[in-house]
């Protein structure tokens, strides 16, 4: 097990998996900004779709692949400079598979022709699971590149969590599958294939014969690149089983996002990946809510008192309430904090559980306290990612 | 026909169940759909796992969940009329090729076994806990996107009744559900773009669940506030603001994300011109899936009855 501290200052590729809306990309973005401004490292920040108040306060304007560099002056922590240099990108997958097509086509012939095939860019959106594999693509390419020294990705949601994980293999069985040999074999030779012959009645009777031929094309031009494909596929899988390559899950406490992340604490250990760390995100502070507790039993003592009453009264002199106001008030605040208070120490018993499952494989389960704030500005970032602390 | 849809886990399976109960309530027959095979919609309906074959769970309530091999299957007998079929071997083989290969195939074998159950006048209704935000479109509109590419064969002739029932306004719409979160509500905002610009298809609702209460209300709110900084300033010490402090500060969450959700609120009651937007208040969090759905539908009876 390592340290989050040490992944972020020694590991080169870190994946961060979860269900959504538990505050991935937040969480991405804000110990990519950490570990610039701590550490003397290229930090790099892959994202898939940053809310747009995020990508505001990453100054990420331009919704393409394109690398940006955030400004050292938002990275500065009290007053110190940033050791380091941190840099943002989205992955727009239709970008990302052009690019990849015209990298893996064998001739420029082939590439330009895939590339305006009526069916292309209907297929790779939906087959393989195009933008898991382009995720896992971009994560190569960023980690290969010699630019940083520290890549982390937000994985982008997926219907299971693990897809994305198992996207190059998936590629890599397409390419192997009998449907694409099937496919792209000869329309002779299929005549004499007795097996071959009724299913291509069927689909032509279902598609037309004019589609399949259509399909057929594309295939055969697709599978030119299958070499391509295949050597990409079997290195992004080897770079995720890299020494320095660490997993992180993120959670929420609320019971569905839970149930995944402790899905993905099994299935990450049992593939082999090595997870590091586990973020428990949104956790009300322990210490607020014992504060909290003893002050809500105070104030019960004390709300009858008039000088309790005369106190409110002079705290909030500017808007003259009424007697009926600050009764209401006062208790409305008891009343809905008394239930904050119930429902975070209920946190904190779940809390517990997730502390040993994560031990128990291996990971260090980390906090990051929920605030009500919203993060503005690259500054609030870095702060939030330092926050981050052990459980 | 309504299709559900929404960012991942904004509760659209809970909605479209809560609709259907209540549909179902007021006596229309009424089919439910699980399109993700998922099982999330068995769980909500409180009943055993659903096949593809519809099953009526309540009175007046069916519910089925989506397979694509199952509807190839029947669209083969319904059209295709082929005696091959029959001798036809795995059909596993051919649902590869037909929907890993073909693209909008898969899509419209599941949208057209809906449109077949609405054009055969089955239900009075037909509810279908859709595909998310990002997938919609292609499934609701598969049958316009495929004709596009497919330029003869049963499919192409399938496609066009179906086009016309997917796109006449009285009979077909989109339910959007989103949360009043930041990302859900400019999904919403761009799939209502998306579908105005590139489809025909209508929306008929766009539902706001999960809205927490407000902290406080009305008049009140100046005093909390005034309280509030009283609290983190003080610039008037008393035990009374010390002993306020801390229950203020665990409060202060609450207010504040209840502050950033009226302004995304606002923006999706702004773009969402034509039939506004239902408010769904957050239900216990503890409580399981179904009474959730219970809950929603006695809203939906109180609001709509
Ligand atoms: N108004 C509400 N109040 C409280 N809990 C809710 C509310 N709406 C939904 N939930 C809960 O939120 C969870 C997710 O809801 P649901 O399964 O309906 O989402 P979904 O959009 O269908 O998710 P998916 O994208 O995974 O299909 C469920 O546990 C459900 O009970
Ligand atoms: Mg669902």
């Amino acid at each position: 097990m390592k340290s989050l501290r040490t992944v972020l200052e020694t590991g080169r590729l870190v994946v961060v998996t979860g269900s959504g809306g538990v505050g991935k990309t937040t969480m991405s973005a804000a110990l990519g900004a950490f570990a610039a401004s701590q550490y003397n490292r290229r930090v790099l920040v892959l994202t898939v779709d940053p809310a747009r108040r995020l990508a505001d306060a990453l100054g990420l304007e331009s919704f393409g692949n394109a690398v940006v560099e955030i400004e050292s002056s938002a990275l500065t922590r009290n007053g110190t400079p940033p050791a380091g240099r941190m840099f943002a990108a989205m992955i727009d997958t239709k970008a990302s598979w052009d690019e990849l097509i015209a990298r893996c086509a064998p001739n420029t012939d082939v590439r330009d022709k895939v590339l305006s095939n009526k069916l292309y860019r209907n297929l790779t959106e939906r087959f393989v699971h195009s933008h898991d594999y382009i995720a896992m693509e971009r994560l190569f390419e960023a980690q290969q590149s010699n630019d940083y020294d520290l890549v982390i990705v937000d994985t982008p949601p997926s219907r299971n969590a693990l897809d994305v994980l198992d996207a190059p293999k998936r590629m890599k069985e397409f390419f192997g599958s009998r449907l694409l040999k099937l496919l792209t074999t000869q329309a002779q030779s299929r005549l004499f294939s007795l097996a071959a012959k009724p299913f291509f009645l069927v689909a032509d009777r279902i598609l037309g014969a004019r589609f399949l031929t259509d399909i057929t094309e594309f295939f055969t031009l697709f599978r030119t690149m299958e070499e391509g494909f295949v050597k990409r596929a079997n290195e992004v899988e080897a770079v995720l089983k890299q020494q320095d390559t660490s997993f992180m899950v993120v959670t929420t406490l609320e019971s569905a996002p839970l149930h995944e992340a402790e899905f993905l604490i099994d299935a990450l250990r049992e593939r082999g990946f090595s997870l590091n760390t586990v973020i428990a995100n949104r956790v009300t502070s322990k210490e607020l809510i014992e504060q909290a507790q003893d002050a809500l039993a105070k104030l019960e003592a004390s709300v009858q008192d008039p000088s309790f009453v005369q106190a409110v009264v002079k705290a909030t002199e500017a808007v003259e309430p009424t007697a009926g106001q600050i009764s209401r008030v006062v208790s409305t605040i008891s009343r809905k904090s008394a239930e904050a208070v119930r429902k975070g120490e209920l946190e904190h018993i779940t809390l517990e559980a997730l502390r040993k499952r994560s031990s128990d494989s291996q990971a260090e389960l980390c906090i990051c306290a929920i605030s009500g704030a919203e993060i503005a500005r690259a500054t609030a970032l870095v702060a939030l990612g330092e926050s981050v602390h052990p459980a | 026909m309504l299709f559900v849809t929404g960012k991942g886990g904004v509760g659209k399976t809970t909605f479209a169940s809560a609709l259907a109960s209540f549909a179902a309530s007021i006596g229309k027959k009424t089919l439910i759909v699980e399109m993700d095979d998922k099982g999330a919609l068995a769980r909500s309906l409180a009943t055993t796992e659903l096949q593809f074959a519809a099953r009526e769970v309540s009175p007046n309530l069916f519910a089925m969940s989506m397979n694509t091999e199952d509807s190839l299957r029947e669209y083969i007998r319904l059209f295709v009329k082929n005696p091959l079929v029959n001798t036809f071997g795995p059909l596993a083989k051919i649902l590869d090729f037909v929907a890993n290969a073909a693209p909008g195939v898969k899509e419209i074998l599941a949208v057209g076994k809906l449109c077949w159950e609405v054009r055969e006048h089955n239900y009075d209704i037909v509810i279908v806990d859709a595909e998310a935000t990002g997938h919609i479109v292609a499934q609701v509109d598969a049958p316009a996107i495929l004709s596009g590419l497919v330029q003869v064969g049963v499919i192409r002739e399938q496609t066009k009744w179906m086009q016309e029932m997917l796109h006449d306004k009285a009979t077909t719409g989109v339910v959007i559900v989103a949360t009043p979160e930041e990302m859900p509500v400019l999904e919403t905002m761009q799939l209502l773009d998306t579908l105005h610009n590139t489809t025909n298809v209508g929306v008929s609702a766009v539902v706001a669940n999960r809205v927490h209460d407000d902290v406080v209300q009305g008049g009140d709110v100046a005093v909390f506030n005034s309280l509030w900084q009283a609290v983190q300033s003080n610039a008037v010490p008393s035990d009374a603001v010390e002993a306020l402090r801390a229950p203020m500060q665990l409060l202060n969450v609450a207010t504040q994300r209840r502050q950033n959700e009226v302004g995304n609120l606002e923006q999706l009651v702004a773009r969402s011109r034509e039939g506004g937007v239902m408010f769904m208040s957050l239900m216990d969090i503890d409580a399981h899936d179904h009474d959730v759905v219970t809950s929603m539908t006695q809203v939906l009876k109180d609001e709509l009855q």
